[in-house]
């Protein structure tokens, strides 16, 4: 072996210095060597199984008629049956509708509106109002989504609720609107919380994009006599555009998986029409109800889903555009 | 001449100036008025407060409000542990994920490469909730602390915004404790951690602010664990009581509050500031850094 060759070659007073001979072969030395780098990384490679590989083994769950109180090879299967049931079942499709919706709307909302404040903040030429606005704009980052709900439902509140204050005020309404009673609203409602909390904090990447472009770009369209938005339109939308690539195919590969925070702390009975999500529906359907098989069925969907998404959009971009995320 | 053509500006470019300004004032504004108006009924007489009209300052300054939830049990209890968790959580998360930074980052490590895919691997793949679930519930770590830390140890994500950080410090820095006598072990302790302040300042702030904010795991898995309930699953229950009109023992909870002429939307604004104060001074003192880190995460991964 290679090794051996090694150590053969080394003066016999050096060898007789390591205290242990070699033995076993090269992979075992540099196990030993290396024994601290193993220590510390083994130990979370064994969570990582537990935590993030075993729960798939849960799958198979989602093929039989699981009993918790049998072993697995007790459980009866039953095929696709549960994936059966799950498609001809109107409230999974009004989840499904639901989902994508809201996802869709976030995902433009979640791609504008950063952006647009980026450029904006990024104009302001006086300092420490660029460094106000930017800090309180990542405020409503750090509030949970419980307190952001709180927060929303007061803002919109029929009682004493500003926006209501308002549109009162300016004379555009008579009465009261009751937002968070009206299905039809909270999609919007949803988009728009999703908006307040997150544009300043999601900016930071476009921000630091920006901050890369070189100032000679702009020196040079200044002296061509370029107005400020020719100079946004020109170079500052085109110096971006890698990031915002990058960041539109990690999203719409997330589409499915836009979880049930905000649905089911902004949600309420009266619209749940709206606001049941496939998230949501796995919860109340699968673990609500026990029925555990049924509930992984869903997960599975979704996974599959979102797997297939990323791939088509990066497949996409990547024939398209030189930019892609795989 | 030519300076003055450069500095003058054109009637489009002053246009362009106003909306930029309007435009992110109205942002601002938009953005800080409902915590205000929040902290302002927080602080206002609560009989005062149903009338309406409290903006951005109390009319009548009081801390009943405050006074009265904390003699709500459950919101000690929910400080106590959100606190505890927020502190073990964010220390096991940085621990873990310098750790791990630390051996892939090592061009001599025969596992570097193994370990780093598997990582990799738990970012795109993922049981589902159910799956999850019922693994918490074998393991059981059903009604335990240990549910709010160990489950969400490592974040894969984490691990490589470090990594690419130590990429960036010099190699020779670690040969060289290595000639003088350190094992890996402890260049880790002596080398590596001490150099890597600002990374860890910004995965601090991400694991202080995931924890301090989660909800979601105390409904799934602590739920009927009074001592082991999280502030932010109080103010979830608090809330949830008068808007959708489930949670009915809450109800009664809020209601004995209630008495006396305390309204229970001042005592909700008061635990909403409760809830979010602590998360907001936090974050100031590492404000400095995480611009930096959350852009090295997002242009590296």
């Amino acid at each position: 072996m290679k090794a051996d060759t090694v150590t053969s070659q080394i003066p016999p007073d050096t060898r007789t210095r390591n205290k242990k001979p070699a033995s076993g072969g090269r992979f075992w030395r540099s196990f030993k060597n290396q024994k601290y780098l193993w220590m510390m990384s083994i130990p979370f490679v064994i969570w990582a199984f537990i935590f993030s590989y075993l729960p798939l083994w849960g799958w198979t769950m989602a093929f039989q008629k699981y009993k918790p109180a049998r072993g697995f090879f007790e459980q009866e299967w039953v095929g696709f049956e549960h994936f059966k049931t799950l498609f001809s079942d109107s409230q999974f499709l009004l989840a499904l509708r639901n989902t994508l919706a809201m996802s869709g709307m976030g995902l433009v909302a979640g791609l504008i509106f950063p952006i647009t404040f980026a450029i904006l903040l990024n104009e302001v030429r006086l300092g420490f109002f660029k460094r106000f606005a930017q800090t309180v704009s990542y405020l409503p980052h750090f509030v949970s989504w419980v307190v952001a709900a709180g927060i929303v439902t007061k803002m919109l509140s029929g009682e004493n609720g500003i926006v209501n204050d308002i549109l009162l005020g300016i004379g555009f309404i008579d009465a009261p609107i009751q937002f968070m009673a009206q299905g039809h609203l909270f999609w919007g409602i949803v988009t728009l919380s999703d908006i307040w909390k997150e544009t300043g904090w999601n900016a930071i990447i476009y921000l630091a994009a920006i901050a890369g472009i070189g100032p000679e770009l702009y020196e040079a369209a200044r002296v061509d006599g370029a107005s400020r938005l020719r100079q946004v339109w020109h170079i500052t939308l085109p110096g971006i555009r890698p990031t915002i690539t990058v960041l539109l195919i990690m999203s719409i590969g997330n589409l499915l998986n836009i979880g049930f925070e905000k649905q089911f702390l902004l949600g309420n009975n009266l619209v749940t029409d709206y606001s049941q999500v496939l998230d949501l529906y796995s919860l109340k359907y699968g673990l609500g109800m026990a029925r555990y098989s049924y509930g992984t069925a869903i997960n599975i969907f979704n996974s599959v889903i979102s797997v297939i998404l990323l791939f088509t959009i990066n497949g996409i971009f990547k024939r398209t555009t030189k930019e892609s995320l795989l | 001449m030519g300076e003055s053509a450069i500095t003058r500006k054109s009637w489009s470019d002053r246009i362009f100036d106003f909306f930029v300004y309007f435009v992110i004032l109205f942002v601002v504004v938009i953005t800080i008025y409902p915590f205000l108006n929040v902290l302002a009924i927080s602080l206002n007489d609560s009989v005062d407060s149903v009338r309406g009209g409290v903006t951005i300052y109390p009319r009548q300054f009081t801390w009943d409000n405050y006074l009265k939830i904390f003699t709500f049990s459950g919101l000690i209890t929910g400080f106590k542990i959100s606190a505890l968790r927020t502190v073990v959580g964010t220390l096991f998360g940085l621990i873990s994920a310098s750790m791990l930074a630390f051996t892939i980052s090592r061009p001599d490590f025969a596992g570097r490469k193994f370990v780093s895919t598997f990582l990799a691997m738990t970012m795109y793949i993922s049981g589902g909730m159910i799956p999850i679930y019922m693994l918490i519930k074998d393991l059981h770590m059903m009604n335990s602390f240990a549910v709010y830390v160990l489950p969400g140890l490592v974040s894969a994500f984490n691990v490589f915004v470090i990594r690419s950080f130590i990429d960036g410090l010099p190699y020779a820095l670690q040969e060289s404790a290595k000639l003088d006598g350190a094992n890996d072990f402890t260049i880790y302790f002596r080398v590596i951690l001490p150099l890597m302040k600002p990374a860890l300042a910004t995965i601090a702030l991400f694991l202080a602010v995931g924890q301090w904010n989660a909800w979601l795991d105390t409904y799934l898995y602590n739920g009927s664990s009074p001592n082991l309930t999280t502030l932010q699953f109080e103010l979830m229950k608090v809330l949830q009581t008068t808007t959708s009109g489930n949670g009915g023992d809450y109800r009664s909870n809020i209601a004995s509050l209630a008495s006396n002429q305390v309204s229970p939307e001042s005592l909700k604004m008061a635990i909403t500031i409760v809830v979010t104060v602590p998360i907001l001074l936090v974050y100031p003192f590492i404000q400095k850094y995480f611009v930096k880190g959350m852009t090295l995460g997002a242009v590296k991964s």
